[in-house]
């Protein structure tokens, strides 16, 4: 229990620690004072004051992204009893690219608010079919078996985003912008579209995670503990896909946050759901914001997209994961 | 004793005409849709012409669209079909596992990272470029190898280590395309889909050289790469060389590939359905590095027919491929998954 606390202090104060340098430091070097005095006087128009405006709402964004990216990871690993679950990995990203693709070319999409819905569609099918294809077989959805359906699916569905894009110069230059993955897109449109779906991710959060923890006993163990086997899973998966889903939508696909996180916080804690999902979302926020603050500094005068740092830090991560992790072919 | 030894010779008799006849019918096909695709464009050209212009003939019109856009074109997809086919059946082969082809261990990603970079940021020449790539894909191999021989070695986990590195480069992909100039995107995408356009003879021959002289090193070291199959010990016991064996055809194949990249782009899964398919047809009793290139061969050259000639709008070959090839990979992960071989 100390160390729960413990560790919960230093991400609140890391969490502290993102937001300020968030709104103190990128592409632009500004006096803090400065910065401190737009922060009160939103009524100023000086091209600082838009500067700060748009650094608070990049800020409130981004840890919104990196909160449901670190819940979805947290539910995508248990429900698939998986170290390596993530929705990059997953081909979820993908496919509700295909979807938001498929959306401005032939019907001429173009708001954010039906970006969503069409990324959620793409990122529903998608990890079903990954994990319809990953589970088949002896010993259910092995991490290399997930991951490899997750590669397949992922090509197929890119041939078909560039088949889909080639005659359409448009939607390409569209596309490319979105394809990275940046935070910097966030405005309070966005805040305002994403928050319902956080909270309800947050919600399903606390009503399952009692349950996946049984669940991590094995099937036959949580039915015996009165737990819904079944309804159980649908949920969380259902939650994990919904967050990442929208966090793609608005964001574009940022990939690695979600297996992050969690790994992190079992590493401290150890793997209690109830101290993993929130801790999950809380470090999601700091690693996303921190990433894009690296970003913009690394990228300055213009910016890194966040993305890509994230692919930087987190592919290695994967491999580390990799190569503790037991294969069974030798 | 007779009768075993007869049936014995029989069958062997037989796997060597099923080889030898199925090899001639793939080169037939091949030199079908060579001959097709030098007919075939704005304007389709009688076949006599095509022979003609090829003897040194002059014709009007036909002998600068055949010898400055067709032959090239040919060329590129001919040899980059080939190499394609062969190093990915190389590869299959070699770590037993068909899911283990350039496309998802990474080195594809490796050499277009490579060649982008040199693109966008240095607007480089296209020898600068051809080298690059090659660099790319054979540092990545050598990464993702070193990383998979550090733990105990597993097929599996070097599957996961080349997505791993692959998730990076095409992090480092995308970031490329969008810092670049808009005209050079259409260059970029290339590299990224795969397409046979803009070929030219003179960028043709580092992969005409290096095909030429790969091919018959991979063939000699081919009847080690047959035993290789049985497994690391059988092969030693049989006196295979089985770590220069191995060494020699990884970098014969991740030459081919690289080179082949270079020149085309990742042309999709190509490098990952020409083994296979060969197999279906030749069997699987000689070391079918010819076959698996003709295969790559044809498929490279029907998916550019289809995409330039069979829609209102002109498709790379790499989406073609990509799109025909797709649910070939689905079937055979679904069936490897339910046999539980992974």
């Amino acid at each position: 229990m100390y160390l729960f606390f413990g560790v919960f202090a230093l991400l609140l104060v890391l969490f502290g620690l993102s937001i300020v340098t968030s709104i103190f430091l990128g592409a632009r070097t500004m006096e803090w004072t400065d910065v401190w005095n737009s922060l009160w006087h939103a009524d100023s128009t000086s091209l600082e004051a838009s500067i700060v405006q748009h650094r608070v709402t990049r800020t409130l964004f981004s840890l919104m992204c990196g909160a449901a990216l670190g819940i979805s990871g947290a539910f995508m690993q248990s429900v698939t009893r998986n170290p390596i679950a993530d929705p990059s990995i997953l081909g979820v990203n993908t496919g509700a690219a295909l979807f938001v693709v498929a959306g401005i070319a032939f019907f001429h999409i173009q708001s954010a608010e039906q970006f969503i819905w069409l990324a959620i569609a793409g990122a529903i099918l998608s990890a079903l079919f990954v994990f319809g294809i990953g589970s088949m077989g002896s010993g259910g959805a092995t991490p290399l078996k997930l991951v490899l359906a997750g590669a397949a699916t992922s090509a197929i569905l890119s041939s078909l985003v560039v088949a889909i894009m080639i005659p359409r110069t448009n939607v390409m230059d569209q596309f490319r912008f979105w394809q990275v993955g940046s935070v910097g897109v966030g405005s309070w449109e966005s805040i305002r579209l994403f928050l319902p779906f956080l909270i309800v991710g947050i919600l399903i959060a606390f009503l399952v995670a009692p349950a996946l923890n049984a669940l991590a006993l094995g099937d036959d163990v949580a039915t015996s503990l009165g737990v819904r086997v079944g309804t159980v899973r649908f949920v969380a998966a259902l939650g994990g896909v919904l967050l990442c889903g929208v966090t793609t939508a608005l964001a574009g696909p940022i990939g690695f946050i979600g297996l992050l996180a969690p790994h992190l916080i079992r590493l401290l804690l150890g793997s209690d759901l109830r101290y993993v999902i929130p801790l999950s979302a809380l470090s999601g926020a700091i690693i996303l914001t921190l990433s894009d603050v690296i970003g913009r500094i690394i990228g300055s005068p213009s910016e890194l997209e966040v993305g890509i740092v994230t692919a930087f830090v987190g592919a290695p991560i994967l491999i580390l994961i990799t190569m503790k992790v037991k294969m069974r072919d030798g | 004793m007779n009768k075993t030894m007869n049936f014995i010779v029989d069958l062997r008799m037989r796997h060597r005409k099923q080889f030898l006849s199925m090899t001639f019918i793939l080169s037939l096909i091949v030199c079908m849709l060579s001959v097709a695709m030098l007919m075939i464009g704005n304007t389709i050209y009688p076949v006599s012409d095509v022979v003609r212009v090829l003897m040194g003939e002059d014709i009007k019109g036909a002998t600068f669209a055949i010898e400055t856009i067709r032959l090239p074109r040919l060329f590129a997809g001919l040899f980059a079909g080939f190499a394609f086919g062969a190093g990915g059946y190389v590869f299959q082969t070699m770590l037993r596992n068909p899911l283990a082809n350039p496309n998802v261990i990474g080195i594809t990603a490796g050499s277009s990272a490579a060649a982008v970079f040199c693109i966008i940021v240095w607007q480089a020449s296209n020898t600068v470029v051809s080298i690059a790539s090659i660099v790319g894909g054979l540092a990545t191999v050598l990464l993702i190898f070193g990383l998979a021989k550090g733990a105990s070695f597993s097929i599996g986990r070097l599957i996961l280590i080349g997505i791993g590195i692959q998730a990076m480069l095409s992090a480092v992909i995308s970031y490329l395309m969008l810092i670049g100039n808009t005209h050079d995107i259409p260059t970029a995408m290339r590299w990224i889909s795969g397409s046979l356009n803009g070929a030219k003879m003179s960028n043709l021959s580092p992969l005409l050289f290096t095909v030429i002289l790969f091919v018959p090193i991979m063939m000699y070291f081919g009847k080690g790469l047959k035993i290789l199959e049985l497994g690391e010990q059988a092969a030693l016991s049989l006196g295979v060389h089985t770590n220069r064996t191995r060494l020699v055809l990884i970098v014969s194949a991740v030459m081919m590939i690289a080179v082949a990249t270079a020149t085309t782009g990742p042309i999709a899964f190509v490098a990952f359905l020409s083994g296979p398919i060969a197999n279906r047809f030749v069997g699987t009793s000689y070391s079918n590095i010819i076959p698996s290139g003709l295969v790559g061969a044809i498929l490279v050259l029907g998916a550019d027919l289809i995409g330039q000639y069979a829609f209102a709008v002109r498709y790379p070959v790499g989406v073609i491929t990509g799109i025909v090839g797709a649910p070939y990979l689905i079937y055979l992960l679904i069936r490897i998954n339910r046999k539980g071989k992974l």
